[in-house]
This record gives structure tokens, C-alpha cells and sequence, in this order.
């Protein structure tokens, strides 16, 4: 990597560059949650709500309905997961030092697949008690235990005595998720019509199921990997240099590593739990921050979540409002958007990309 | 996912049917109380309660209606809100219903309780391929809507020339046809209807045998399969894409070559929602597939 030089010592003014961003991207986010509040299907907007409230009108059912139980939750999911996605995928690339690391390489987007599957097509076989008392829950939290519990067993292939091996961690996940991958294919050919329906749509990813239950159960364990990986920053520059010298710089790899991958095995884990598979937000997102404001992760984390977010919870907008009263699943929006942007980027900037 | 399922394809379990018809009476019931107003207000989720709306005479009170609703052709001025499964809870309130009328299998779940909680009635017509079952999706609706009188009078109807229909369409055992229903081709492999689809039910009213029984639901099978089941007519949908592949096309595939139905070039094509819908016109489609097999009055 010829980065190295430009992380050691980063220069001033892109950095000071890169911290005025944090505040741009903040300002830009919260515009992206006036305009997620105010749009939607129904003729029920932000600002005629808030102009009942300052009257002390009371509202209809259906602006409390739409507002609180629909657009309120959604934005928090779309929020969280964006965040989540976008954080992982900066954080995977700088610890495998690969820009094409995204969270999926830490075998959760096979993994939560799996689960997800599995619950969608097997869940029905379940005792009835137990369907009774999981109801809509089963399917993220199938997806969950699938995602977490597949970057678990990659981490246990990878490491030996104490020590983990990124390559091998890569490799293994390569292999995991062709297994998981064809395991999901044996319940694609069992499953019938409507079950094959649902997988399409859980795989296309969507935050129309968002309620207040579904975000809490997926906050605290996205905020708490979150705020984890904050503090990754210093020590995923120092990685760039190569394991030996950041170890030589005082920093403890090993640690380091392990916590970085359960950080992103949680918060990647619950996002795709609550949302399904929503793709490109964990690739696009750090990579154009790189190219705005440069490779150092002491700003590149905090700014890829609010970026993250903020273009989530447009595409979200996007979804809902394109073809209403339908609506396309959010990752068809991502992607249509996201992969000519990014096109355009590497075309305009090329042989610039670095870690 | 290589293959993509026919949205008007319903399999459903007896015991599911049973417990959510006793849930739609409870409901339903109590809708017909205080609903009988008569303004355009319900969304019809499916196509053939779209279908049973419209054959009541009640096509006027229909708000909106979902991706499989495309019959009567009208109704395809309707706003849409999408494919049933799939349902966004904004884009169903912001129609406007103030009821909303649906087929077994409405989803996702999370939809329907934001639904739900904005006092918005939902009633689920439950599905069984059968005539009793169409009638009960008649009854259910009818009454949910307030019109029993409507429905008695359209049962009757639909009851008489389905037992018509099936008089007719009954043969000897040793002179039906075997067919085979064929969902897709997509990718040169034939996705065919095994047992317990609405294909199989119509197929076995239209007098005919379905050529493969050694699995549930529609599944790809090998192009050996499809020469081992031989059947004397290929059946499939008729509409673009996929399923409007040439007849050419289709008896070149090397599975099909061997068939008898290659033989004689023996296929038949029917509106999706006609042939797997289970509503009102299933006699029509009864009668339209037994003539085609038979080639009856033709």
C-alpha cells in the first residue's frame, strides 16, 4: 500500500478538512430526517403535523398512525443500519487493508442469509408454542444468530495461538460462505412459492417493516459496535503500515483485530437482522469519504456513519415514494443509485483510490 | 434465485384454512354490522377477491388493489399498492381504506399490525381449492361487504355451473389426459406443478390426470422427469415473458421432444388468474381447459 506515507503523517489541513466534514455530514443528516419525515405515501407531512401540534390541534389517527408508528420508526432503523453498514464496511477495509472488504467478508451476509432462510422455510415446522412466541421475531433473529454466529466460527479457523490471520480469515470466509451458499440453495429448492417470494424480497432488503419493537430490539447492540468501532481509529491507521509496525508503534494488534470483527459481526449482524440485505452502503460510503477527505480513520469512521445514514435514509425516501402506493425494496435503490455515482467517481478520479 | 414464482400460485394447508375462516366469521361478522355504506373505501388485496368484489356488483366501492388483482380489466385503473406480500403500511394507508379485503397470505406481518393499529378493518378471505372453498371466499366476502343477499344469490350461481362444469368435464379413469402444467422454462428448465397447487386441483376438475404426482408445490425438474411423467398436453399461462415462449421453442426443448405431447403439439394456454385464481370464473376455466383437452366443440 503506497498509502502509508499519507497516514503517518497525515496532513493538517486534510485532516482539519476531514473534521469540518464531520459537521457538513451532520447538517446534511439532519435535512435527510426532515425530508424522511415529511414524504411518504400519504398526503401526512412533517410540517402540517408540526403546525397542529404548535396550535394544540390534536391530530388524526391517521397523522399519528403514519408519523409515530410508521415514518418515526423508520427513520430510526433506516439511521441505525446506514450507520451500521457503512462504519463496518471502513472498518473492515482498513483491517483487511482491501478497499474491497465490505461487512459481508466477515462471513455475516452468508450467515444472516442462512438464518434467515432457514426461518422463512423451516419455520413453520416449528411447534406451534414456540411460533406462538416468536411470531414476526423469528426471521431477524434467525438472521442474527446466523450472521453472528458464522463471523464467530471464522474467527475461530483464523486464529492460532492467539494470533489471527486476516488471510486465513478471508480464505475461510470465501469457503464458509459457499457452504452457506449452497446450504441456502437445498431450502430454495424445499421452499414453495410464497417462501421463495419472501426470500427474494428479504434478500432485496427493505425498512417497511420497521416498528419501534424491531429498533429497539437492534439499537442497543448497533449503538454499543458502534461506538466501539469509534475507537478503532488510531489503531486501524496504524494497521496500514502492516501488522509488524503498528504492533512496533505500541499498538496491540491482536486486541485490536478482535475487537474490530466483533464490533462489525454485531452491528452488521443486527442490521441485516432488522432490514435483510441491503447492499452497496458498506462499500460506496467509505470509499467516497476516502476520496473527499482522505484514508485517516480517526474521522473516516465517524463520517462514514453519518454519510452512511444520511444516504440510507434517502434511499429510503426514494423507495416509498417512486412507485406509491407500492413500494421497491430499499437495496434496488442503493444499488441503482449508488453503483453509477460511484462509476462516475472512479472514472473522474482515477488510479486515486488508496486505503 | 433462478426461478420466480407465480404470484397467483396458492398452496395452502386444511388446518391453516379452518382456523383463519373461523377468524374471518368472527370478523367478518362484526364488520357487517356497521359497514354498510356503500362509498368507495376497500382495498381488495388479491385477485380473486378482487374477482368476487366485482361479480357481487361492487366494483364501484373499491379504493385500490394489489399487483395480482388484474380482473375485471377496469380494475386496472385502480391505484396500486403493490404485491401482496410485500405490502408498504404507508402506501396502504394512504389510499384511504377504511377496509381492506384479503386473500390467505397478506403480508409481511409488520405491515398489518401498523395496519391494524390505525383502525383500519382487515378482513383475510382464506383459500381452499375446492368449491366449497370458492363459495366460502363468496360468503366471507359477501358478508364483509354487506351484501349476503348478493352472494347467496352469486353462489348459487357460481355453485350450479361449477357442478355443471365438473358433470361435464367427469371421464373414465383409463381415458384422461395426463398434463402437465408448466409454471416457467426459464433457463431451458421446466418448473412444473407437482400436487396440492391450484394447477393440480384444476387440472383434476377439468377431467384430466396431472402427469407429475411425486412432489408437492412447483419445482424445476430434470429434462429425464419430463419425459418419464409423458404427458398428452402441456399446460401454461398465458402471458408474456417466459411463459408466452414459442410452441416451437417449447417442443424443441429437449425435455419435451420425447413427450407424447411433442407428438401432437399439444398445448394449451390460459389466463394465469382464470385457471389458478379459485373465484368466480373457475367453472369458465373448468370448461375452457376440459374443451381444450378434448377438443370439444373446436
Amino acid at each position: 500500500m503506497t498509502v502509508v506515507s499519507d497516514i503517518a503523517v497525515a496532513p493538517r489541513d486534510q485532516l482539519n478538512h476531514a473534521r469540518a466534514l464531520h459537521w457538513v455530514l451532520a447538517v446534511a443528516l439532519g435535512l435527510a430526517c426532515l425530508v424522511n419525515l415529511q414524504v411518504g405515501a400519504t398526503d401526512v407531512t412533517l410540517s402540517s403535523v408540526l403546525a397542529k401540534l404548535a396550535q394544540g390541534e390534536t391530530l388524526s389517527q391517521i397523522e399519528r398512525v403514519v408519523l409515530f408508528d410508521i415514518r418515526l420508526p423508520r427513520l430510526a432503523m433506516g439511521i441505525l443500519v446506514g450507520a451500521a453498514l457503512a462504519v463496518s464496511g471502513a472498518a473492515m477495509q482498513g483491517l483487511f487493508r482491501n478497499p474491497l472488504a465490505d461487512p459481508g467478508i466477515v462471513g455475516v451476509g452468508a450467515g444472516a442469509g442462512l438464518g434467515a432462510i432457514l426461518a422463512i422455510v423451516l419455520g413453520a415446522l416449528l411447534p406451534v408454542w414456540m411460533i406462538d412466541r416468536a411470531g414476526n421475531h423469528l426471521v431477524p433473529f434467525a438472521a442474527f444468530l446466523g450472521g453472528w454466529g458464522s463471523t464467530i466460527l471464522l474467527y475461530r479457523v483464523s486464529t492460532r495461538h492467539g494470533r489471527t490471520s486476516v488471510a486465513t480469515m478471508l480464505l475461510a470466509g470465501i469457503a464458509l460462505g459457499a457452504l452457506a451458499g449452497a446450504l441456502s440453495g437445498i431450502l430454495v429448492y424445499i421452499a414453495d412459492d410464497r417462501q421463495l417470494r419472501d426470500l427474494t424480497f428479504w434478500g432485496l432488503g427493505s425498512l417497511a417493516g420497521a416498528s419501534w419493537a424491531k429498533v429497539l430490539s437492534a439499537a442497543p447492540l448497533i449503538l454499543l459496535s458502534l461506538g466501539t468501532a469509534m475507537m478503532l481509529g488510531r489503531g486501524l491507521n496504524g494497521l496500514a503500515l502492516g501488522e509488524a509496525t503498528a504492533a512496533h508503534i505500541g499498538i496491540n494488534v491482536q486486541r485490536m483485530k478482535s475487537v474490530a470483527i466483533l464490533a462489525v459481526a454485531g452491528a452488521t449482524g443486527a442490521a441485516v437482522a432488522v432490514s435483510g440485505g441491503i447492499g452497496f452502503i458498506g462499500i460506496v460510503v467509505p470509499h467516497l469519504l476516502r476520496l473527499a477527505s482522505g484514508p485517516d480513520h480517526r474521522t473516516l469512521l465517524l463520517n462514514s456513519a453519518l454519510l452512511g445514514a444520511t444516504l440510507l435514509i434517502l434511499a429510503d425516501v426514494i423507495a416509498r415514494v417512486v412507485i406509491a402506493p407500492a413500494e421497491l425494496p430499499i437495496g434496488i435503490v442503493t444499488a441503482v443509485l449508488g453503483a453509477p455515482v460511484f462509476l462516475w467517481i472512479l472514472l473522474k478520479r482515477r488510479g486515486l483510490v488508496e486505503l | 434465485m433462478r426461478h420466480w414464482p407465480s404470484k397467483i400460485a396458492f398452496r395452502t394447508g386444511l388446518c391453516a384454512a379452518l382456523c383463519s375462516t373461523f377468524l374471518a366469521m368472527a370478523v367478518s361478522a362484526e364488520q357487517s354490522a356497521d359497514t354498510p355504506q356503500a362509498q368507495a373505501d376497500v382495498l381488495s388485496i388479491g385477485g380473486s377477491v378482487t374477482e368476487i368484489i366485482a361479480a357481487l356488483g361492487q366494483e364501484h366501492r373499491l379504493k385500490a388493489r394489489d399487483t395480482t388483482s388484474s380482473y375485471p380489466p377496469s380494475v386496472a385503473d385502480l391505484p396500486d399498492v403493490g404485491y401482496m406480500r410485500a405490502l408498504s403500511p404507508e402506501g396502504v394507508l394512504s389510499v384511504g381504506p377504511s377496509l381492506i379485503l384479503t386473500e390467505e397470505g397478506a403480508g409481511p406481518p409488520e405491515a398489518l399490525d401498523v395496519i391494524r393499529a390505525a383502525n383500519v378493518a382487515l378482513v383475510e378471505v382464506p383459500d381452499a381449492l375446492s368449491v366449497a372453498g370458492i363459495l366460502r371466499k363468496i360468503e366471507i366476502v359477501g358478508e364483509t361487504l354487506g351484501v349476503p343477499e348478493h352472494a347467496a344469490g352469486l353462489m348459487a350461481e357460481v355453485e350450479a355451473d361449477l357442478v355443471a362444469a365438473l358433470a361435464d368435464a367427469e371421464r373414465p379413469e383409463d381415458d384422461k389426459k395426463r398434463v402437465l402444467f408448466v409454471l416457467s422454462t426459464q433457463g431451458g428448465k421446466i418448473n412444473a406443478s407437482g400436487t396440492g397447487t391450484a394447477a393440480d386441483a384444476l387440472i383434476r376438475m377439468a377431467g384430466g390426470v396431472n402427469a407429475v404426482s411425486d412432489y408437492e408445490g412447483y419445482k424445476q425438474i430434470t429434462d429425464e422427469a419430463v419425459g418419464l411423467a409423458a404427458p398428452d398436453v402441456i399446460l401454461m399461462m398465458d402471458r408474456g415473458g417466459d411463459h408466452g415462449l414459442a410452441d416451437d421453442e417449447l417442443f424443441a426443448m429437449p425435455a419435451v421432444q420425447l413427450t407424447p405431447a411433442a407428438q401432437t403439439r399439444s398445448i394449451v394456454r390460459m389466463d394465469g388468474l382464470l385457471m389458478l385464481g379459485f373465484g368466480p370464473r373457475t367453472a369458465q376455466a373448468v370448461q375452457m381447459l376440459n374443451d381444450a383437452l378434448y377438443a370439444k366443440g373446436t
